[in-house]
């Protein structure tokens, strides 16, 4: 098991430790430095396209999660047809090579600049195409929560003298917060780190992981290891945020016995 | 069939942005440029036979051995202290959501001629090995890559295996080796083929890896269809129609692995 | 006679082609105690539903107090829930849980507060005032429950299988709580459930349901002495059914044999359905019975013995408190009160023998 782990994770040490190489050596130890952190920073082409990420990661992790939690309600309270043939068109990106997503995608951004000339290659086309791989995992985590709800609460509230909108608001919402907020986060997560659809579908504009590709292409600078080093430790710290949400979870629902 | 308001946008989003581009997918595998019903595309693909042929044994090599790793792994994960299980399952996590290309590059670094592997072998004194741009380095990068997804799926259904079952096997005379091959072995194949569904997938149609570690020099399926849309090659008919054989692929790997689970596919993907 | 608070019309019901509800007709008095019993599947639940008003049926009409209420959505009628697993919300205490419903009415803080403390104090739970409501016990939760449902003052309170969840001693307690709350409310009850027991001990009127269609509508002493169909003589307590002929009122026939009987009214000569309870059978020696058979099994229940006895092919169910053995020829004493006439109806061939009798199959068809 340990072997496993060392497997995993010691290439990414060994990428995080060479940011702190004083020389541009990926092999070769030459003291400790912070300067790649400041040249990372003060590299423009990173900032944009980190600033990019920041955009298309944060526009369509909010898009998925909206679209997915009403979604998510109606699909529970469809018919069992009508649910079945919905979760297989909300399997299809799930299933898919995202490879093929991504030049489906592309195909239809082309047509549609080319024929009507709308979702011209950039942001907006990046947020749409993600905005579609995090969907299905928005509702995937949303469904359950509704499911483990007893959805005579839903009907209790309306007794008590709720609408029906209201009581979704006022008890419903309450109880799947958990499942929103873990789709938000794996949206966000997927969408920072997707590199094959946005190479697709992004045109000329960069996101980090396109930069990251273009400069392991050019293999010159140990900015990407600095690079590779906060990412790593912003997911870290992301997991554990998470991992410690699920912990909480845990212990209310044995207090439920 | 009553479609529920709160479904419209969902549905709709799902028309534009998967549905239609599936159509467009398959309507340029059978056009060409100028726009008229053609086959050709087909016949070219048919010239590559031996970089599909190339993917799906690299795939489907890399999911045996992610397999053959993974299983243990997540058996023993499984059978450890309940509060070490969640640290295990973190620390697999964390590399599954840390960027694969920075993960790749990592390898890149370490299997280089000049590469850290070589330096130690030879302080060793020991012959420097060609490792980068062979097909084992690319199989590594995706055992590296994808190992994650086949332990999770197995040691979710490892867990939710009713312990009783087990106890009752083992009342009924069977021993350890029997309890395994006939209890929990046949209820843990839900998880083997989500598993082995979640590492064949990307592994046969990645094309990163196969550009990093293997150099250019092993072409593979993703290659090809990249070149058709963003490389020299440009030619979005062609690239739609290897794109089609690829779904297709995976469709019939899935259709074998589904059949050896009897519909428990929904509890998976659910 | 009290007047009509919830009168159903002609109500029908069907999910996916399969009728739910047929035509029920159902007329509730105000402040009456009524129970909706039947087996699962018998429509009990979606005529509580229907009354609530989160199922509109297709067709047939809903009045409360003479006024149709088909279209007024659940939120706006004067009718409160106890839902089956009580369906309080996890994420409030039990304050806020109670006060739910006055503060959707926007009624002043105070008010809420004196509200919710005399309800709270009618369930015994002042004291669990800022609990969180996972952490009660299933009785506990039911409190709330109910007492959640009281703090909107609905006039009528409709309970769906409440205390299926409890264990038996905390039914019986909760049983006599919810009786002894309908005496000092006034409010009109209408409780669902599958438990004859219960429905019997608590209530002001039993409709007993089965398939969509009521099948009979009494006080309880009626609907076990004096049931409609062999259906409700099966379902309420224990029945010996046989097949018989009434020859002339206070006469019938079977097992070749006339009895005599306190029914009239009957057709001459018409098929019937012959009910004896078990209890009302005494055991004779064989010759001084009015019939006899052998015994196939006896168990012992406490505060009786329940023996199965053959009698020429059909199984009767007696219960006494005589000690017999396995094998016995005995004699059946019937007396003419202990006989009740039934006319035939579609369930005759299909209740009333003890054949198939065991310990099993009575849990299965009970629970």
């Amino acid at each position: 098991m340990s072997l496993i782990f060392l497997f995993l994770y010691l290439p990414i040490f060994v990428l995080m430790a060479f940011s702190f190489n004083d020389s541009k050596s990926r092999v070769v130890w030459a003291g400790f430095t912070f300067k790649w952190y400041q040249r990372l920073f003060e590299n423009q082409e990173i900032l944009g396209a980190f600033y990019n990420t920041l955009t298309v990661a944060v526009v369509s992790s909010i898009i998925a999660t909206l679209l997915g939690t009403v979604a998510a309600v109606g699909i529970t309270r469809s018919k069992k047809l009508t649910r079945k043939l919905i979760m297989n068109i909300t399997n299809i990106p799930m299933i898919n090579p995202e490879i093929v997503t991504g030049v489906s995608l592309m195909l239809m951004f082309v047509f549609l600049y080319n024929s009507l000339g709308v979702f011209k290659p950039g942001l907006l086309t990046l947020i749409s195409a993600h905005t579609t791989f995090c969907l299905p995992y928005v509702i995937l985590s949303v469904m359950p929560k509704l499911r483990q709800m007893d959805s005579n609460i839903y009907e209790a509230a309306q007794d008590l003298g709720c609408s029906p909108f209201s009581a979704f608001f006022k008890v419903v919402l309450p109880q799947i917060t958990s499942g929103i907020v873990t789709g938000f986060i794996m949206s966000f997560t997927m969408s920072i780190d997707d590199f094959v659809i946005s190479y697709f579908t992004g045109g000329t504009t960069q996101t980090l992981p396109i930069a990251v590709y273009s400069m392991t292409r050019k293999m010159v600078s140990p900015e990407i290891n600095v690079l590779s080093a906060l990412l790593f430790m912003f997911v870290f710290i992301l997991l554990v945020i998470i991992n410690l949400r699920g912990e909480k979870d845990k212990l209310l629902s044995t207090n439920n016995l | 069939m009553k479609i529920r308001l709160s479904l419209f946008p969902y549905l709709l989003w799902m028309a534009i942005f998967v549905i239609v581009p599936m159509m467009l997918v398959v309507f340029f595998s059978f056009t060409d440029s100028s726009g008229s019903l053609t086959f050709e595309n087909l016949i070219e693909a048919g010239k590559y036979s031996a970089v599909f042929l190339r993917s799906i044994s690299l795939g489907a090599a890399s999911t045996i051995i992610c397999l053959i790793i993974g299983y243990p792994a997540a058996h023993f994960i499984s059978k450890a202290n309940f509060k070490y299980q969640n640290i295990f399952i973190m620390l697999l996590m964390i590399p599954m959501w840390t960027s694969f290309l920075l993960r790749t590059y990592a390898w890149m670094t370490l299997l280089e001629y000049n590469g850290l592997i070589n330096r130690l072998l030879n302080f060793f004194e020991i012959q420097r090995l060609n490792m980068i741009n062979t097909p084992g380095a690319v199989m590594l990068g995706m055992v590296y890559n994808f190992l994650p997804y086949m332990i999770l799926p197995i040691y979710t259904v490892l867990t939710k295996i009713d312990k009783k079952v087990i106890e009752a096997a083992q009342d009924l005379g069977a021993n350890k080796l029997e309890v395994f091959t006939k209890v929990i072995f046949p209820l843990s194949i839900p998880g083997i083929v989500s598993g082995v569904t979640m590492v064949f997938v990307p592994s046969v149609s990645t094309f990163i890896i196969s550009k990093m570690l293997g150099g250019g020099s092993i072409l593979v399926i993703g290659d090809l269809i990249e070149m058709q849309f963003l490389g020299n090659a440009y030619n979005p008919y062609l690239g739609s129609c290897i794109s089609l054989i690829l779904m297709i692929i995976i469709m019939i790997c899935m259709g074998i692995m589904n059949s050896l689970d009897n519909g428990s596919e929904e509890e998976i993907f659910l | 006679m009290k007047p009509s608070i919830i009168k159903l019309e002609k109500i029908q019901v069907s999910f996916n082609g399969e009728i739910i509800l047929k035509e029920l007709n159902l007329d509730i008095k105000e402040g009456e105690f009524v129970t909706l019993l039947g087996p699962s599947g018998c429509g009990k639940t979606t005529t509580l539903r229907i009354i609530a008003g989160f199922l509109t049926p297709e067709k047939g009409n809903v009045f409360f107090k003479g006024k149709k209420i088909n279209d007024v959505p659940a939120h706006k009628r004067e009718v409160n829930t106890i839902f089956q697993k009580y369906a309080l919300f996890p994420h409030l205490n039990v304050y806020e849980n109670v006060a739910f419903g006055l503060r959707v009415q926007k009624k002043s803080e105070s008010e809420i507060k004196s509200k919710v403390i005399e309800m709270l104090k009618m369930v015994n739970l002042v004291a669990y005032i800022d609990r969180d409501v996972n952490s009660l016990s299933g009785g506990q939760q039911q409190r709330v429950a109910i007492a959640r449902a009281l703090a909107n003052n609905p006039k009528v309170l409709l309970l769906d299988e409440p205390l299926g969840a409890l264990d038996l001693k905390l039914r019986k307690d909760m049983q006599s709580e919810l009786k002894s709350i309908h005496q000092k409310t006034g409010i009109t009850f209408i409780l669902v459930t599958h438990d004859q027991e219960e429905a019997l001990s608590m209530s002001d009127t039993v409709v007993v349901m089965d398939k969509g269609s009521i099948q009979q509508i009494g006080p309880p002493e009626d609907i076990y002495n004096e049931p409609k169909n062999a259906f409700v003589a099966d379902f309420i307590g224990e029945s010996n059914i046989v097949p018989g002929v009434m020859i002339e009122d206070y006469k019938v026939k079977f097992y070749g044999k006339e009895f005599k009987c306190l029914d009239k009214g009957f057709e001459k000569m018409s098929c019937v359905d012959v009910v004896i309870r078990p209890e009302d059978i005494k055991v004779v020696p064989p010759e001084s019975g009015n019939i006899s058979g052998v015994i196939t099994s006896v168990t012992f229940k406490g505060v009786h013995n329940e023996i199965i006895v053959d009698v020429e092919g059909f199984k009767w169910m007696i219960q006494t408190t005589e000690n017999q053995e396995e094998g016995n020829k005995i004699g059946l004493l019937i007396r003419p009160d202990a006989i009740h006439i039934m006319k035939t109806s579609s369930y005759s061939s299909e209740v009333g023998d003890y054949s198939a009798f065991s310990d099993e199959f009575y849990e299965e068809q009970h629970h």
